[in-house]
């Protein structure tokens, strides 16, 4: 009799907890082909990567894994500046993969990376609105109408800065009902049908093809985002790290990136 | 007791008076004031650490940023207005709780809570499938008055009362059950009806009780981050609250970050020790 | 006033006590803990709900279960005195009066004016602002009074209002309750424990235990012939029940006591710890009522010591210090108990009441 009430709310708990997971989680991509590995490396590779590598990354860690058996990669997936914080105040860390430059110069001006940054992939803005686009919306300007609710990314985050650049390119004017602290936030209104539409990466766009559409519009090609990549001063496992980086620019690690809706750089 | 024992019993002493009231002394007991300082830095040392770093040879700018003001004004009216709806709705409700038998109370307390052990990112998404613009009730209404919640600062006022009631049930519905029953009962033989009874006896005896709750429950809702971004998302001036302005500031500008933090500790700290003086005093 | 049968099931609780009481009467509920005084009480007030039986008070069914009919506690004509007063610490003396009058109508000024009267009338003018924290006990358990007679009850209870005073005060609130209640027009109804209380404050008693009413009556009727042992220990007599045949009384276990009465058929035999007198062996010449006794236990009684003692009766014996002197008083020691048959009592063991 004690527990009933309990397990009532936990029952309740758990029924919000995977409304939640399911909003957020998408099913990996089929892994790629693994390439040759590097026979001579072992141990653990730690990676901190930007929170929208999360599915691409995941598979190529599996398959790096699979091409060296001795190895085993473990992620720490979060906003960039958040990464890139903690790679300054010591966590511990073999690479470091930024959504923005911004990000990675806060880690190399402390003096923290082990070498000069290579970008690896590029990302560009798409417009997310609900599947089959029922406002039919074909470009920024269709984001101006007073009814229009739409979400940004905080100027503070990359995907932020980045629509704004796009946006002043496009010399619109466009008011948001809410800048979000991230990407995948941002699209989850959208998902969750809150707003109208949302400046989204192409790639995070992709990633939630189920439930939104991601409309291509000309100006977001002058807001593209480099994503660099670099192994750490401090690294613990520098050969594996390196190994890792190879990998990534790697042409089966590029093809699960694109595959992901990236671009080559 | 009886007739020839009476004589016997007005010699005895005052009944019910405690001979003398004495302070204890001696030794603090080392196995307590060792946990008890560890706990005592473990809650002091990061707010040390924010001390440490802050800028303060900018922090007069920094705080002229007119962000800062649009945020802290924005963060206590909200976590005000919430205290007040959690005041409003969590009392009564208290009350049921703590003094009326029905089926399910048991259950019923334990959903009470689950705001406690609820992610309050999950919060806010729940609250958006609720009263969100496709929610249970946020088409009808949209439809119906007009109103829509998400993106707005009465949504935030929502998100911080959904995340902060249940501190204030909980220290309620504790001040009733711990409040003798038998002051109503008297109330009763004086013709005072339940409502009567309730706001001229209950509220007064558990007042303490109720301003302990009320300020937990706001200090509760200023900190809110979880819920409101998701619930009610980020603007400034409608809906960026302090917090918010403080992650999103810890994505570019640690040190403004900090300064934000600082300004939100303060602010909270005059005010909640201000209210201890005058109200949550014993009476 | 008051016409009411009150019978409570609850679990293995039985009550069941039937209870007049006139305009003006003051009846005092007597009984040891659990008897079902407090029960009693709290029906009559509405606070706890009959099974059976009926309240009527002023000719107004308050309480009548084979009819449903039921006033709740507020719309009672009563007034009710708490143990512990239980007066609103958050309200002065003034207002913890006026907090009735204003529940039945009157206007803020006229609710005040109302308590400012009481408040006088039992001498706590002066008190009138402080809060019940700052009262004297005594102060308190007039402030009480005051709050429930500020609402002309048809029917005053008191429960216990005495006890939680100390001896000296509880002399003083005595004396004070005595005029208060006898200048009540409504009918009061005293539950106490202290047979002091009910002796000097009601017109009438009534002894309850286990639920039942062992004895009714007034003081002088009930303080010379208890019928029960708890009434007997209550009035400090020792109670014997037996068969009568002349001045001889058999009790169950075959004991004979002579007493100074004549009766024949069931009775009981009653007589004063003081009437015992002690000896260290069997004394010679008159009393009859001569028998070997354990001690089992002694206390400081008054200027007395009180003795109890076992063997074919149990019974209670007082005796000076000097005539304990010249016993050797130890528990478990024996010694010869006497009872002159002029100072034991008898009369016929009747229904209760």
């Amino acid at each position: 009799m004690r527990t009933r009430p309990f397990r009532t709310a936990l029952v309740a708990v758990a029924a919000l907890a995977v409304l939640a997971v399911t909003a957020c989680g998408d099913s990996d991509s089929g892994g790629a082909p693994a390439d040759g590995g590097d026979p001579g490396i072992t141990g653990t590779v730690t990676v901190f990567a930007a929170a929208s590598l999360t599915e691409s990354f995941t598979t190529i860690g599996r398959n790096f894994e699979a091409a060296n058996p001795g190895v085993k990669v473990t992620f720490s997936f979060a906003g960039s500046s958040a990464l890139a914080n903690q790679i300054n105040q010591g966590a511990p860390a073999d690479v470091f993969a930024s959504a923005a430059p911004a990000n990675m110069k806060t880690v190399t001006g402390a003096g923290n990376g082990d070498g000069t940054p290579t970008t690896f992939v590029k990302n560009q803005l798409v417009i997310a609105v609900p599947k089959g686009n029922p406002d039919g919306v074909t470009g920024l300007v269709d984001l101006t109408g007073p009814d229009a609710k739409v979400a940004l990314c905080a100027e503070q985050v990359p995907c932020g800065a980045a629509a704004r650049k796009a946006l002043d390119a496009a010399g619109v004017e466009l008011t948001p009902v809410t800048l979000e602290q991230d990407v995948k936030a941002a699209l989850a209104k959208v998902r969750l049908g809150e707003v109208d539409a949302a400046l989204v990466y192409r790639t995070d766009a992709k990633a939630g093809a189920a439930e939104v559409d991601g409309i291509e519009f000309p100006e977001s090609a002058g807001a593209v985002n480099d994503y660099p990549i670099i192994v750490l001063k401090d690294a613990a496992n520098p050969a594996a790290a390196r190994a890792f980086v190879s990998h990534v620019l790697s042409d089966a690690g590029r093809g699960v990136l694109t595959a992901a809706g990236f671009q080559a750089p | 007791m009886s007739l020839l024992d009476h004589a016997d019993t007005a010699t005895r002493p005052a009944v019910g008076r405690s001979p003398r009231r004495r302070r204890r002394t001696g030794r603090i007991p080392v196995a307590l004031l060792v946990p008890a300082t560890l706990g005592l830095l473990f809650l002091v040392l990061p707010l040390a650490g924010l001390l440490a770093r802050t800028p303060w040879t900018t922090l007069p700018t920094r705080l002229a940023e007119p962000g800062v003001l649009t945020a802290l004004r924005l963060s206590l009216l909200t976590a005000t207005l919430a205290t007040l709806l959690c005041l409003a709705l969590g009392v009564p409700l208290a009350w049921l709780l703590a003094r009326v038998r029905f089926p399910g109370r048991r259950v019923v307390r334990a959903l009470v809570t689950v705001p406690l052990v609820l992610p309050p990112v999950v919060g806010g998404v729940a609250l958006l499938l609720v009263f969100g613009r496709r929610g249970l009730l946020g088409g009808w209404l949209d439809s119906t008055f007009g109103i829509t919640l998400p993106f707005t600062t009465a949504g935030v006022v929502l998100a911080e009362a959904f995340v902060a009631m249940p501190f204030l049930i909980i220290a309620v519905e504790g001040a009733l059950r711990g409040a003798d029953t038998r002051y109503e009962e008297a109330a009763a033989t004086l013709g005072a009806g339940r409502w009567t009874t309730f706001t001229h006896v209950t509220l007064p005896l558990i007042g303490p009780g109720i301003a302990a709750g009320a300020v937990l429950c706001w200090a509760r809702a200023l900190g809110e981050f979880g819920a409101t971004i998701t619930f009610a998302g980020n603007f400034p001036g409608r809906t960026q609250t302090m917090p918010l302005a403080v992650y999103l500031a810890l994505e570019t500008d640690l040190e403004a970050a900090i300064v934000l933090s600082l300004l939100l500790l303060t602010v909270s700290v005059v005010i909640l020790a201000s209210l201890r003086d005058r109200w949550i005093t014993s009476p | 006033m008051l016409d009411a049968h009150l019978v409570v099931e609850v679990g293995r609780f039985h009550l069941d006590l039937p209870l007049r009481i006139g305009a003006g009467e003051v009846v005092a509920l007597l009984g040891p803990n659990g008897a079902g005084k407090t029960t009693a009480l709290r029906t009559l007030a509405g606070l706890a709900p009959l099974s059976g039986g009926h309240i009527t008070l002023a000719g107004q069914d308050l309480d009548r279960p084979d009819t449903r009919r039921w006033i709740p506690t507020e719309r009672r004509r009563i007034g009710m005195v708490f143990q512990d007063y239980l007066l609103f610490p958050h309200l002065t003396a003034l207002d913890n009066v006026a907090f009735g009058p204003r529940r039945h109508g009157a206007d803020r000024r006229g609710a005040r004016q109302q308590a400012a009267g009481w408040l006088a009338r039992v001498g706590l003018a002066e008190q009138a602002r402080r809060k019940p924290r700052q009262l004297s006990g005594g102060q308190a358990q007039r402030v009480a009074l005051a709050r429930a007679l500020a609402v002309d009850p048809a029917l005053l209870l008191l429960d216990e209002p005495l006890a939680a005073l100390d001896a000296r005060t509880r002399l003083d609130m005595r004396a004070q309750l005595q005029h208060h209640l006898a200048r009540h027009p409504g009918a009061s109804l005293l539950v106490t424990h202290d047979p002091l209380d009910a002796l000097v404050l009601a017109d009438r008693l009534v002894i309850l235990e286990q639920g039942r009413v062992v004895q009714e009556g007034d003081a002088a009727t009930i303080t010379a012939q208890p019928r029960t042992e708890y009434v007997a220990r209550l009035v400090g007599l020792n109670l014997y029940r037996g068969r009568a045949s002349g001045n001889t009384v058999v009790l169950e276990d075959g004991f004979r006591l002579t007493a100074a009465d004549q009766h024949d058929g069931d009775a009981f035999v009653a007589f004063r710890p003081s009437a015992v007198a002690l000896h260290p062996h069997r004394p010679d010449g008159s009393p009859r009522n001569t028998w070997p006794a354990t001690i089992t236990g002694i206390q400081r009684h008054g200027d007395n010591l009180r003795i109890q003692l076992t063997g074919p009766i149990e019974v209670a014996a007082d005796i000076t210090p000097v005539a304990a002197a010249r016993l050797d008083l130890v528990p478990g020691h024996t010694v010869w108990a006497a009872v002159k048959a002029a100072e034991t009592h008898a009369y016929p063991a009747g229904p209760a009441c």
